[in-house]
């Protein structure tokens, strides 16, 4: 019976992921770049509902609603003051200033909250469901996760593939020239890029802080590399590969920590993340793109 | 006489001959000056402690840019071969402390054992991430970082009269009457004698700048460039990619491993969790505000953002704000259509002066 515990742990915590990753892939995919920013997104995210939930005492929905309003907002400002004027640049110039904008995000968060842990209050209400005569016990928040996830996933999907600014963002990871050429607006559908990956990130940090419910101006950090980790690991640039990544990684999580150890859980993820790479360097889901001469 | 001021100056005037000036330039005259206002104790003693993990940084950063800057492949896990010096020279400084008195002496075989180790490492990490490209060659390196990590924050070494004694995990040995604890898992090293100095630090970043030079602007340096600039192009005339790949890797792991040792036994306590990944971030915007493939850049920066935390600490709280406002900063005017502009109106001064200098040329004659 704890095996099916652990497993239910590991897809909770693998929604988290995945949410996280799904933002992480549809930049990397529109943009090309590491969205180093994107773990601290989260951060900001935990930190608006804390402060709507608890010191405006508003109902935990709404604290939700201004977390993803904030944080959508925050990824276009950031999108379009520090990435749109780097376009033409070196990736690694983008990548520096993405990780020059974590820091601001971090200190920003140290200079307004203080760097004392706040405790989060879960959003999601209701005492944990008894399975089996006691013997299964899963918390509210570990299926609202899940379901939450899979309902982005699916609605996520449908918009790519089946909307028009889903298709223009396609076209635009296709071949930006290409598609300016179609008349698709690239820098909107970049904004609307990072709009939808920044306010994905707030859901996740809400989530997140209701199952860990630790906030600090660092939290976001560490699930924001296991995220791009598992973005990598499904194949980066593809949103089914974000899900499938973000939930087998939460599961090896878990799994390696329960019967493993604790203390080597995170280098078992990562070992395992390098192993699936060296058999298939494109991920587990990624398009393999052939070398022209 | 003549001819050896000759040969300088066709030297300083080549561009490898430069950089290989102006870099030890920079190191030497920073050394000599810092040396004197030490003597005259102008020094505050907040910067005085950070001389030391300057050098460090400094060896850091300059082996970094081997691989980012003319190897041309990211790697976010630099921290971890620092780590590994780190440890490898610590448990090395303390095993020789009683057959080796001398302490320069058993400061320079900590760092060669410190260099050996991560050296290894480096293999041991380059063998599989060297065959990856691109973007998920980056997230290898920062992966096998947190392994690193991980695996020295559950390490377990100790010492007694039989020798050392290694665990995995928990510490599954008995140490006899008389042994120390050298490594102890998540809580690190503590009690250490601190060998390092300023001088040693900066004969390291002499070492350092002269093998890492030389290797650049040898055979195997224009090689390991030829893999950057155009891998099929270098693989068809001959020149074996993997091998230089992974050259310029471990020398690159050997050299931050002997910069970890340097920077640990400056301390009396270090633990795993010094060398996170955003220690090898830090690094990596060394080498990027640097310039990429430039050595005395990478040194420039190296010391200058290592001391800027500290001059802004009047500025208190906010001073970690405004360094990631200038990183940002700094990458958008460096990337800028107004740099290009300041860049391209120097470029016209200088024509208009080369044409005026051959215009007198030609007057004169």
């Amino acid at each position: 019976m704890s095996f099916l515990n652990h497993l239910i742990n590991g897809v909770s915590l693998g929604s988290i992921y995945a949410i996280i990753a799904l933002g992480y892939t549809m930049v990397y995919g529109i943009a090309k770049m590491l969205n180093f920013a994107h773990g601290d997104v989260i951060m900001v995210g935990a930190y608006m509902c804390f402060c709507a939930t608890v010191y405006l005492g508003w109902p935990p929905l709404a604290g939700v609603a201004l977390a993803v309003v904030v944080c959508t907002t925050l990824g276009v400002v950031i999108e379009r003051l520090a990435y749109k004027p780097l376009r033409m640049a070196p990736s690694l110039a983008v990548l520096i200033t993405a990780i020059g904008v974590s820091y601001f995000l971090q200190n920003m968060a140290l200079l307004i909250w203080g760097s004392s842990q706040k405790s989060f209050t879960s959003v999601v209400g209701g005492s944990p469901i008894q399975l089996f005569g006691g013997q299964l016990t899963i918390a509210p928040v570990t299926i609202v996760t899940i379901v939450t996830c899979v309902v982005i996933m699916v609605v996520l999907t449908l918009f790519t593939n089946r909307s028009k600014a889903g298709t223009a963002m396609r076209a635009v990871s296709e071949d930006k020239g290409a598609a300016q050429l179609m008349g698709i607006n690239v820098n909107t559908t970049i904004s609307l890029t990072f709009a939808i990956g920044s306010g994905l990130a707030a859901i996740a940090g809400v989530l997140l802080c209701s199952a860990y419910p630790t906030l600090m101006p660092t939290t976001g950090s560490m699930p924001g590399i296991k995220a791009f980790t598992a973005a990598v690991f499904g194949g980066i640039g593809s949103i089914p590969g974000a899900f499938i990544g973000g939930i087998l990684l939460g599961v090896i999580e878990i799994f390696a920590g329960a019967y493993i150890s604790t203390q080597l859980s995170n280098a078992i993820v990562f070992a395992v993340l390098i192993i699936v790479l060296l058999v298939k360097p494109d991920g587990l889901l990624g398009k393999h793109i052939s070398e022209k001469v | 006489m003549k001819k050896v001021m000759q040969k300088f100056r066709r030297y300083a005037a080549s561009k490898p001959g430069r950089d290989t000036l102006i870099s030890f330039g920079i190191v030497i005259v920073a050394f000599i000056v810092m040396q004197v206002l030490l003597s005259l104790g102008m020094v505050s003693s907040l910067l005085e402690s950070l001389l030391v993990p300057i050098c460090a940084y400094i060896v850091m950063a300059v082996s970094l840019n081997l691989t980012v800057g003319i190897l041309g492949e990211l790697s976010l896990g630099h921290a971890g071969f620092m780590s590994v010096g780190a440890f490898a020279g610590v448990v090395a400084s303390t095993y020789l402390a009683d057959t080796v008195a001398f302490e320069p002496l058993r400061l320079a075989i900590a760092i060669v054992v410190g260099g050996i180790c991560a050296a290894i490492a480096g293999v041991i990490v380059g063998v599989p991430v060297l065959r990856l490209k691109g973007d998920y060659l980056a997230i290898v390196t920062l992966a096998f970082g947190e392994i690193i990590k991980n695996i020295v924050n559950v390490l377990y070494i100790g010492m007694d009269s039989n020798g050392l004694h290694f665990s995995l995990l928990q510490q599954s040995f008995e140490l006899a009457e008389g042994g120390e604890m050298i490594i102890n898992g998540p809580m690190g090293v503590s009690g250490v004698s601190r060998l390092a100095s300023f001088t040693s630090g900066f004969v390291l970043v002499l070492i350092t700048l002269f093998l890492i030079l030389n290797l650049i602007n040898s055979r195997a340096g224009r090689a390991i460039m030829s893999v950057r600039d155009n891998k099929i192009a270098a693989d068809s005339i001959g020149i074996s990619t993997t091998r230089y790949k992974l050259m310029a890797f471990v020398i690159s792991a050997a050299f931050a491993g002997m910069a970890g040792t340097l920077y640990g036994l400056n301390y009396t306590t270090i633990t795993a969790t010094k060398f996170d990944f955003n220690t090898s971030i830090l690094i990596l915007v060394f080498v990027v505000l640097g310039g990429l493939g430039n050595i005395w850049g990478s040194i420039i920066a190296a010391a200058l953002l290592t001391v800027l935390p500290e001059m802004l600490r009047e500025v208190g709280d906010y001073r970690m704000l405004i360094y990631a406002i200038l990183l940002i900063v700094m990458m958008l005017f460096n990337n800028s259509s107004l740099k290009q502009r300041i860049l391209e109106k120097r470029g016209m001064k200088q024509m208009e002066k080369l044409e005026k200098a051959e215009q007198s040329g030609k007057e004169g004659a």
